[in-house]
């Protein structure tokens, strides 16, 4: 095999461009889940109020605690989800073992998150491209991840794209 | 003090806003985020995925902390509309990261006005680890 040869694009991925998978569900918000949330990503400062102090929340023009947006409802699921790009390969044609990471997003955002909300999610393989990089032979590869709330309000659109080397 | 459409202008920057990042920062993401990654833990693993210096910060971590900046800056009455930003740096140990953003654009659309800015953060260095976008609707 040529490097010019060379792909992790998989037939599996081809199969499923494009296609809304099975949606999850997340179990209900609660407001200790946001106020914990807000605690770790401003830490060490003191989170804003709208985040955890209902009385003060109440008189907000959301009437109440929200959720910050990056919020993520579906965080310690019992059962794993299923991997977000079926059929991507878990080893290179090398034998070693690939290493996934977080290229980058764009997040959407409709209505807010609340305790109580209870947030469905489905998502799809959009496309990849591959390029020679930094760390060899690169895949990248966007997913699309849609967001809806118990009265199927849009909560968040996000264009995500993952990196496999 | 409620940040006001009519008050903004494109080139006016938003406040810059820092975290020095550590494990005390990234363990505490993992923990709400479930997002426990050996190499965003173990220092042989963060240089098996490719850093010479060890275990290395999430993404998502700086992603909250462009949106943290936002709200830090436009307060609760301010709704986030959209935020992007690719990562094209590694956040390593005793970081210290400063959100930075330019106004853009403004423009009144389906009913909201609304300001584009564009966003980074960078690290003590300089150096430009996260270029990205946000859209923020103002009163």
């Amino acid at each position: 095999m040529t490097d010019s040869d060379l792909t992790y694009v998989t037939p599996e991925m081809h199969a499923a461009q494009g296609r809304w998978n099975d949606a999850r569900t997340a179990p209900p918000i609660t407001g200790t889940d946001i106020k914990r949330w807000a605690m770790a990503t401003f830490y060490p400062e003191k989170p804003p109020r709208i985040f955890w102090d209902v009385e003060y929340a109440a008189t907000t023009q959301w009437g109440g605690i929200v959720a910050p947006p990056d919020f993520n409802p579906f965080a310690w699921p019992l059962e794993r989800p299923k991997p977000a790009a079926p059929g991507l390969m878990g080893a290179r044609p090398d034998g070693k073992a690939m290493t996934g990471m977080n290229g980058g997003q764009t997040d959407t955002y409709g209505v807010r998150m609340r305790p109580g909300d209870v947030v469905s999610e489905r998502r799809r393989l959009v496309d990849w491209w591959e390029r020679e990089g930094r760390l060899g032979h690169t895949l990248y590869v966007r997913n699309e991840i849609e967001w809806r709330n118990q009265d199927a309000e849009l909560v968040r659109t996000r264009l995500s794209i993952g990196i496999r080397y | 003090m409620t940040v006001r459409y009519d008050d903004i202008h494109v080139g006016d920057r938003m406040p810059e806003w820092s975290r020095r990042t550590s494990f005390a920062e990234w363990n505490r993401y993992a923990a709400v985020n479930d997002e426990f990654v050996p190499f965003h833990m173990d220092d042989e693993a963060g240089r098996r995925a490719g850093n010479e210096a060890g275990a290395f910060g999430m993404g998502n971590l700086r992603y909250a902390y462009i949106v943290n900046a936002l709200h830090d800056w436009i307060g609760d009455a301010g709704p986030v509309r959209e935020v992007g930003c690719q990562y094209r740096a590694i956040n390593q140990k005793e970081d210290t990261l400063t959100v930075v953003g330019e106004v853009t654009e403004k423009a009144v659309e389906d009913g909201e006005q609304r300001v584009r800015l564009s966003v980074n953060v960078v690290n003590q260095d300089g150096l430009a680890t996260c270029p990205g976008h946000a859209v923020i609707v103002l009163p």
